[in-house]
């Protein structure tokens, strides 16, 4: 599978690593030079020599997503520190290069519901946590499965 | 009418005073504090503190029985996100979205949020307009009615220079409506012979520019 990973910061560049420890072709998108440095460190070697792509540039930038290979991406994984870019880049992924997997982090835990019923696959850590937080603090039975529908 | 406006930037602003000078309600919306206090001294309870691509302060903000939300913020995945829950989530009739970077109006397009206005492609236009060596100039475009009417300034050596203009083998879904030359304008007819420097308004299906133009101006000549 070729995996597409744009934005690599902790959860990003793990994801990354893992995908590419796996066997899979992956690039990584990032505007930070420094990113790299985090994959190189994940995996004890420099990422390009391990078989990794790396496009410095931005999410939105047509021509960078291009560079990185969207065209031909399996897998879209829209990881970046900012709601907003996951939102309009994964829509992008999905609906102008109809990428077949598209999965974008969304931290806030009521959007990330909402954009899930128009059939983007958000992952929430938002809620996850809330999630656990309930569990650990309340037990189990007081706390179940509502973190997905309340307010951020 | 009750308009909410996200982003009281120089754009919000005097929209937002535009709008109450017409007896509308309207409801600003500003993620920053500082710019939210100095606005707030004008406009008092129409402006509103918080984040507009959050769901509560839209809740807040009365977007449920909003007829227009107007995303003017400097930041364009803001105003296509705002516009998109507007017009998806809470069915609000009309949007208007501010494009910032005229590239990203392929966005704006892609995920059906329009009319999306970019101040650059605008001011832009009129530069076209200004300038006519620019080859050619978007006159009108109507993206629902999928027309366009672009002018063209007809080079020396152009394939169309001395043809009639029934010889002109344009492609389907084109048509020269009207010639601009010395004298002034004109409706074209079958047998009216195309001149250098003759200015052609043309009718078309978006997307066949480039066909069109090469029949009036040449490589060197298209600026």
């Amino acid at each position: 599978m070729f995996v597409l990973v744009v934005g690599a910061g902790r959860v990003g560049a793990s994801v990354a690593t893992t995908a590419l420890r796996a066997g899979h072709t992956v690039s990584v998108l990032d505007e930070d030079p420094l990113s790299h440095e985090r994959l190189d460190v994940e995996l004890g070697e420099t990422w390009e020599s391990a078989g990794g792509r790396f496009t410095i540039g931005t999410a939105l930038e047509m021509d960078a997503l291009e560079e990185a290979g969207i065209a031909g991406a399996d897998v879209f994984i829209a990881s970046t520190d900012g709601d907003n870019t996951n939102l309009v880049v994964s829509q992008l992924a999905q609906k102008r290069f109809e990428v077949p997997k598209v999965i974008a982090r969304i931290l806030d835990p009521r959007r990330a519901a909402w954009y899930a019923e128009q059939g983007l696959h958000t992952v929430c850590p938002t809620a996850i946590a809330i999630d656990q937080l309930e569990k650990a603090a309340l037990g189990q039975a007081d706390a179940v499965g509502r973190a997905g529908d309340e307010g951020a | 009418m009750y308009v909410i406006v996200a982003g009281a930037g120089k754009v919000g602003w005097n929209l937002a005073r535009e709008l109450l000078e017409r007896d509308n309600e309207v409801t600003v919306i500003e993620s920053d504090r500082r710019r939210y206090l100095t606005v707030e001294q004008e406009l008092e309870h129409a402006v509103h503190y918080g984040d507009a691509t959050e769901l509560w302060v839209l809740e807040r903000a009365g977007i449920n029985r909003a007829d227009l939300v107007v995303a003017v913020t400097g930041d364009d995945e803001d105003n296509l996100l705002i516009c998109q829950v507007a017009k998806e989530k809470y069915l609000v009739e009309r949007i208007i979205a501010r494009c910032n970077n005229p590239r990203n109006l392929e966005l704006f397009k892609l995920l059906g949020i329009g009319p999306a206005v970019s101040a650059t492609d605008l001011i832009l236009r009129l530069i076209e307009h200004e300038v006519p060596k620019y080859g050619l100039v978007h006159l009108l475009d109507l993206p629902e009615e999928r027309l366009e009417i672009i002018e063209l300034v007809v080079s020396d050596d152009a394939p169309a220079v001395d043809k009639a203009v029934s010889d002109l083998d344009l492609p389907e879904g084109a048509l020269v409506v009207a010639v601009l030359r010395t004298k002034g304008g004109f409706v074209p007819k079958a047998d009216t012979v195309i001149e250098a420097g003759d200015e052609v308004l043309v009718v078309l299906d978006p997307g066949l520019e480039d066909a069109i133009t090469k029949h009036f101006v040449t490589e060197n000549g298209s600026g």
